[in-house]
């Protein structure tokens, strides 16, 4: 079975820092991956460095395309990678604000992508957004509101809505429920459950959080300075801690 | 008149414009960064299409001005007196008898012909402008063909008004390639800048841009299926000449709110008028 996603020998310095080294694993379809580790532990580099918001300095990823198979990303000419970024890829900010348009009401904001892939039926294209904001429940009379009037986890949704309307096959998630108070962040992750489970969606979840990653991920990275520590199935790796680091940051978690 | 160089510029300022010109010609749509010098008159006021002008009049040519469709405004006048002195032209009112028009947000009625240059001044030509501020994005935008953005423009408009408000600097996609910004042309004057005869240049002074339409060249106005591009206009027609097919200016004439509507190209009007057309309200 070739994999989705195929990462091998990442390695991204930033002078004499190292952000991640030798990074390398296998994302299959309608797996859920989650990278977790401290600050600076270059989880996002690596998040950032797959899905092309970074040059990394050495290594492959290689992502099975629609039309031509296995495919090395880094390779790819820039235009190729924007059609990717907006059709079978989706990328999820920490920060909602990074992720929306604010300037553009909820039914813009969830409409770009279709209308940047080609879609020039206003009346569809409508009808899409209304769709998918009843589907990551925001009201859809509330299509023509400005994202500025809404709170932090109705905005963390509408990023959803508008990452996931292409239909993508692949999600990169960087820190989701950041930023959210626990109610909200059990919400969001109840639909983000939801969608990956109804969708067949493949993802990559970067965050600190090991409650996410315990619901959401399948399988789990643990990175420290930059580097891979241990890998595993999410329960085996949280349950049965082998590294250090890792025995260190489960021992961290505050039981209620 | 000995006192300047032709036209104002001197000869190696406009040989950089006239470069910056044929790449804008053989790139339609793409708009080509020039040093745009400084003129003596402020941003705001043509000094793009001042310096576009100076860059391809000779001793021969004959120049008309418009600013709004009127050739008598103070931007037209002081820029045809400019012209007048600093190049010694001959200048005209008459559309059908320039060979350049420098134009301010509108087309003339009168259609343009081959040996016709039709200067726009230009106040912003980044289409991507308003939705997308950084310029190093808008750039990668286009070299890029992703335009989902302009769309989402469009977008909102519907959203917000239940038709595409968007009534001037409507955005237009050149030969299929480059989105641009027509200068602010009533979405009127849309239609007229596809397959015109005419060479059409657009100077930016302030921005440092100049782009430009070749001759026959296709443009074609952004819109959905659903809601097609209509160049409006009022449901009136000239209250001086009776024309039906210009566009029209809304004009209040007393204190009681009497309006009358009156063709925003005065030469096409008094042309009309000389051949005898009379509209309701003409004296």
């Amino acid at each position: 079975m070739t994999p989705l996603l195929s990462v091998d020998g990442l390695t991204k310095t930033y002078g004499a820092h190292v952000g991640c080294r030798d990074v390398a694993l296998d994302l299959f379809a309608g797996e859920v991956l989650g990278i977790v580790g401290e600050s600076g532990s270059g989880k996002t580099t690596v998040l950032n460095c797959m899905a092309g918001h970074l040059l990394p300095d050495r290594g492959r990823v290689v992502f099975d395309t629609r039309a031509d198979g296995p495919r090395d990303v880094l390779r790819m000419s820039e235009p190729e990678r924007r059609m990717l970024g907006r059709t079978d890829w989706a990328f999820v900010h920490q920060n909602a604000r990074d992720g929306l348009r604010l300037g553009v009401s909820a039914g813009g904001n969830v409409g770009e992508r279709l209308m940047a892939v080609g879609a020039r039926n206003y009346g569809r294209i409508r009808a899409t957004a209304e769709d998918w904001l009843t589907r990551v429940e925001i009201d859809a009379a509330r299509i023509d509101d400005r994202p500025t009037t809404f709170s932090g986890g109705m905005q963390q949704r509408l990023q959803i809505a508008r990452n996931l309307v292409t239909g993508p096959r692949l999600v990169f998630m960087d820190e989701p429920t950041g930023g959210l108070d626990v109610s909200v962040q059990a919400r969001l992750l109840d639909l983000l459950r939801g969608l990956v489970r109804d969708m067949g969606l493949s993802a990559i979840i970067v965050t600190h959080d090991l409650a996410v990653v315990r619901l959401l991920a399948d399988r789990l990275l643990v990175m420290k300075s930059g580097e891979v520590v241990e890998h595993g199935l999410t329960d085996q790796v949280l349950d049965d801690p082998q590294h250090g680091y890792t025995q260190l940051l489960v021992s961290s978690v505050l039981q209620v | 008149m000995s006192t300047y160089t032709f036209a104002y510029l001197d000869e190696q300022t406009k040989r950089m414009i006239r470069r910056a010109i044929l790449k804008g010609l053989a790139i339609p749509g793409y708009q080509v960064p020039f040093a745009s010098r400084e003129m003596p008159m402020p941003y705001g006021w043509g000094t793009g299409g001042v310096q576009v002008t100076a860059a391809v009049l000779t001793p021969d040519d004959c120049l008309k001005v418009i600013d709004q469709g009127a050739d008598d405004t103070t931007n037209a006048v002081s820029i045809r007196a400019f012209f007048a002195r600093t190049a010694g032209i001959a200048t005209t009112t008459r559309t059908a008898q320039a060979s350049v028009i420098q134009t301010r947000h509108r087309i003339p009625e009168t259609a343009l012909g081959e040996d016709q240059i039709l200067v726009y001044q230009v106040p912003i030509p980044e289409p991507l402008r308003f939705l997308e501020p950084r310029e190093t994005e808008t750039r990668r935008m286009h070299s890029l063909e992703d335009y989902g953005l302009m769309h989402v423009k469009l977008y909102e408009d519907i959203a917000r008004h239940g038709h595409i408000a968007t009534a001037y600097a409507y955005p237009v996609l050149v030969e299929g390639r480059y989105v641009m910004d027509p200068s602010p042309i009533p979405k009127f004057d849309n239609p007229k800048l596809s397959g015109n005869p005419a060479i059409q240049l657009f100077g930016a002074g302030r921005e440092q841009r100049i782009y430009a339409l070749p001759p026959w060249c296709e443009v074609v106005s952004l819109d959905f299926e659903d809601h097609p591009f209509d160049p409006s206009k009022p449901d009136q027609n000239c209250g001086l000449c009776g024309a039906g097919d210009s566009y029209l200016d809304e004009v209040i004439v007393d204190d009681a709110g009497g309006r009358i509507f009156v063709c925003s190209d005065t030469d096409y009007c008094e042309g009309r008028q000389a051949q005898g057309h009379r509209g309701k309200d003409a004296a």
